[in-house]
């Protein structure tokens, strides 16, 4: 399995390279407001960088920094104060690799079909070259679904993250009917991967028949100190996850200072003329380190066919 | 004869009219019986299995339940429109059709919101909107309006009907079983045509019929934000709200008409249900034909000809003859031009003509609610890039189409067990009237 090494080594590299220095700042003091005496620690004798909520730097055991208690479900509607989650997405760099999309699914034990994240063939116009660009949810600041929601089951947390409670969701979809984005999903029948895990809005798993999923940016991952699923899987880092208040973002290999990232590389927020306010940047497809026809090499025939009526519009680029 | 016996002779006339046994009628409550058992069963089997068995997937979140639920909703307005402000007028000639078109808001108010609930994906959580309800969301403005507005109707139609009960207890001749009069007596709440209690009766009649009218907008309007509010091409329209309103009364119109013909013929009530009354309806339907006509015209050039990108969009999948184009010129046109034509022109207009111009609206504004909900779904901001083709088009399965059928059944037997304890003339209010209009009474209205 090439992608889960991938994976695995990229967390690895993450974790030793990146978490002291960006994302231990990112989340190490989420993990540690949340953390509880728990007389089951288990010592690792690995020692971890975090930042405390008064912003001083310490370090403890990585053990008692990933062993937290699971947040009341009046925490998780609150989210992590202080903090404001973001993502940029480096369009330049995307050549539909999936890796995304595979691990969202497998983490979330999602079923084919029924993705959070979904990579979507783009061009602005018809002059200008095609491109690949994949779409979470954007987690607005004025969230149209939100607004809608006749029983509070998706919620926006003071962190930015937009999550949905299946276990109050009625199915009604009026949220589907109104996000522009068509960021969510529904379980039109119950899940066939089968997961015995206890159900946290966080986490999303397990999914429920008649109730409506989508991209929750991971709150349970970077609670322990690790970046969003599709972050860590992408080979090309095209995923830059962090926090707004901090300043900064991470693929965990590079870092960058979020506002200048955005200002540099001139980033945009699809669609947000519709007052939307989304969390998630784009920066433009400029400078491609892949040509977009690159995006269909190892694709199943199955995924092919759903680019294939934007590809016959586009046969002046030869993809 | 004084005007309480005579309405006990109407009423001994009209009552054994419709009441005796028929084989026809044990036929129909048959067939609607069956129909409405093989909704349950395909109920019974979305509940099972999850609304996979419906046409509906991630784009298309609404089909033709959403449809129905608009569309029971919109023939509702048969009573709360023109029964109240028939009533607010004093019109005489409503008084033989009121009853109807009551009959007709009560029931279908009980069964949109059905839709409502059958196209929820967890209907075992609907008491999630009052322990979690939010006020923000315009589901539960629908939910507090569609309450309040049955409430209401079924107030309405049960206060005109109180006078008729007291008939009917009174009755002597009239050969009816001990516990229909005993339930009678009860329905008819101690009513003796006491001058007070008549004055008391006649402004309640007057504050509910008042009331009615902005309940009824209300409602449609609501109905019309839960489309309009989002920010979707095709629904995001300040006109929404008055355009479904209009479209209400028009189809609601239309189905009185309907219903007005059936039991016309079917009950002999040819002395009471003339074809004046087809006339002046039929000038009604005529007028709410051009309004909303006007009003379709009016949203669609507006949005065609500011020609933003993603309402075009929207615009030609209605527009083009490969898309919905058919269906959209059959209900834009057809629709709205038949019972203008049945009813504009003398030389066509008799009850035949008024009825099938009636039906073809009734079709056409169903249809108009399904291009209303299913091309906008169809039509996402980012590109529809699926492989499955069940996800770019809708439609519906045998599921939704026998729960719709179901509804219909359902309405037809809410009138026909509706029937058995109501007269269908509102006998009292017929018979009493000035020594002047005594002429209405002998039936030459």
């Amino acid at each position: 399995m090439p992608k889960k090494n991938i994976k695995d080594s990229s967390r690895r590299h993450f974790l030793k390279q990146g978490f002291s220095i960006a994302a231990g700042t990112i989340v190490g003091g989420g993990v540690l407001a949340s953390c509880t005496k728990d007389p089951e620690l288990t010592e690792t004798g690995e020692k971890v960088k975090v930042l405390t909520p008064d912003g001083k730097l310490m370090e403890v055991d990585r053990g008692h920094a990933l062993c937290c208690n699971a947040p009341t479900s009046k925490e998780v509607r609150k989210g992590i104060p202080g903090r404001h989650f973001v993502m940029v997405i480096d369009l330049s760099r995307c050549k539909n690799a999936r890796a995304c999309t595979v691990a969202c699914n497998k983490m979330h034990f999602l079923e084919p079909g029924h993705e959070w994240l979904k990579v979507f063939l783009m061009q602005d116009s018809e002059d200008t070259p095609p491109y690949w660009m994949p779409k979470p949810c954007f987690h607005c600041d004025a969230p149209a679904c939100v607004n809608v929601c006749p029983v509070g089951a998706t919620f926006k947390r003071e962190d930015g993250v937009v999550l949905i409670d299946n276990e109050r969701c009625i199915g009604c979809k009026f949220c589907m009917a109104a996000c522009p984005y068509s960021s969510r999903v529904f379980n039109w029948h119950a899940p066939d991967i089968k997961v015995n895990a206890k159900y946290s809005p966080e986490s999303g798993v397990p999914q429920r028949k008649g109730t409506v999923g989508k991209c929750d940016f991971c709150p349970d991952s970077f609670l322990s100190g690790i970046l969003p699923d599709c972050v860590t899987a992408c080979p090309n880092g095209v995923y830059f996850f962090g926090d707004k208040n901090e300043d900064v973002v991470t693929n965990g290999v590079e870092s960058f200072r979020f506002s200048q990232l955005v200002k540099e590389k001139a980033a945009y927020r699809y669609m947000e003329e519709l007052g939307t306010r989304p969390n998630v940047y784009y920066l433009p497809p400029v400078d491609r380190r892949f040509p977009v026809e690159e995006g269909f090499e190892n694709l199943p025939d199955s995924i092919k066919k759903a680019y294939q009526v934007k590809r016959a519009h586009l046969k002046k680029f030869k993809i | 004869m004084n005007p309480q016996e005579l309405a006990q002779k109407k009423l001994v006339e009209i009552i054994s009219h419709y009441d005796k046994p028929s084989g026809l009628r044990n036929v129909l409550f048959g067939f609607f019986f069956l129909v409405l058992l093989f909704a349950v069963y395909a109920f019974v089997t979305q509940m099972v299995k999850g609304q996979i068995v419906t046409g509906m997937r991630d784009y298309v979140v609404w089909g033709i339940y959403d449809v129905n639920f608009i569309f029971f909703i919109g023939i509702s307005y048969a009573g709360a429109m023109i029964s109240g402000i028939l009533h607010l007028l004093h019109v005489e000639w409503r008084k033989p059709i009121i009853r109807i078109a009551e009959m007709i808001t009560v029931i279908s108010v009980f069964i949109g919101p059905v839709y409502v609930l059958i196209s929820m994906g967890r209907i075992d959580r609907f008491f999630n909107i009052f322990t979690h309800g939010r006020i923000q969301s315009p589901i539960v403005w629908d939910v507090l309006a569609i309450v309040t507005y049955l409430a209401c109707s079924i107030l309405f139609l049960y206060l005109a009907l109180i006078r008729d009960y007291a008939l009917l207890r009174d009755n002597s001749e009239l050969k009816i079983s001990k516990w229909r009069r005993f339930v009678y007596t009860k329905l008819a709440a101690t009513y003796i045509n006491h001058p007070k209690q008549k004055k008391l009766l006649g402004r309640s009649l007057t504050i509910m019929s008042a009331l009615i009218i902005p309940l009824a907008i209300l409602v449609h309007s609501v109905l019309a934000w839960i489309f309009g509010m989002t920010i979707r091409p095709g629904w995001h329209s300040t006109i929404f709200a008055p355009y479904f309103v209009v479209a209400a009364v028009f189809s609601g119109t239309a189905v009185l008409i309907i219903a007005m013909w059936i039991f016309r013929k079917y009950y002999h009530l040819e002395e009471y249900i003339t074809e004046k009354h087809f006339k002046y309806i039929g000038t009604i339907l005529l007028v709410l034909a051009g309004l909303y006509g006007y009003f379709t015209f009016a949203e669609y050039l507006t949005v065609w000809y500011g020609s933003e990108t993603w309402e075009l969009e929207v615009i030609y999948k209605l527009f083009d003859f490969n898309s919905y184009g058919f269906w959209f010129y059959l209900a834009a046109f057809i629709g709205v031009l038949a019972p203008i034509i049945f009813t504009g022109f003398p030389f066509l207009r008799n009850i035949n003509t008024i009825t099938i111009g009636s039906v073809i609206a009734v079709v056409c504004m169903w249809i108009k609610r399904y291009l209303i909900v299913i091309p906008t779904l169809e039509t996402p901001l980012l590109p529809l890039q699926d492989t499955r083709p069940e996800y770019a088009h809708y439609t519906a399965t045998w599921v939704e189409w026998a729960l719709t059928a179901g509804g219909m059944a359902t309405f037809c037997l809410f009138f026909m067990i509706f029937l058995k304890f109501m007269p269908i003339i509102p006998v009292a209010d017929i018979t009493e009237v000035s020594d002047a209009k005594k002429e209405i009474i002998s039936g030459k209205l």
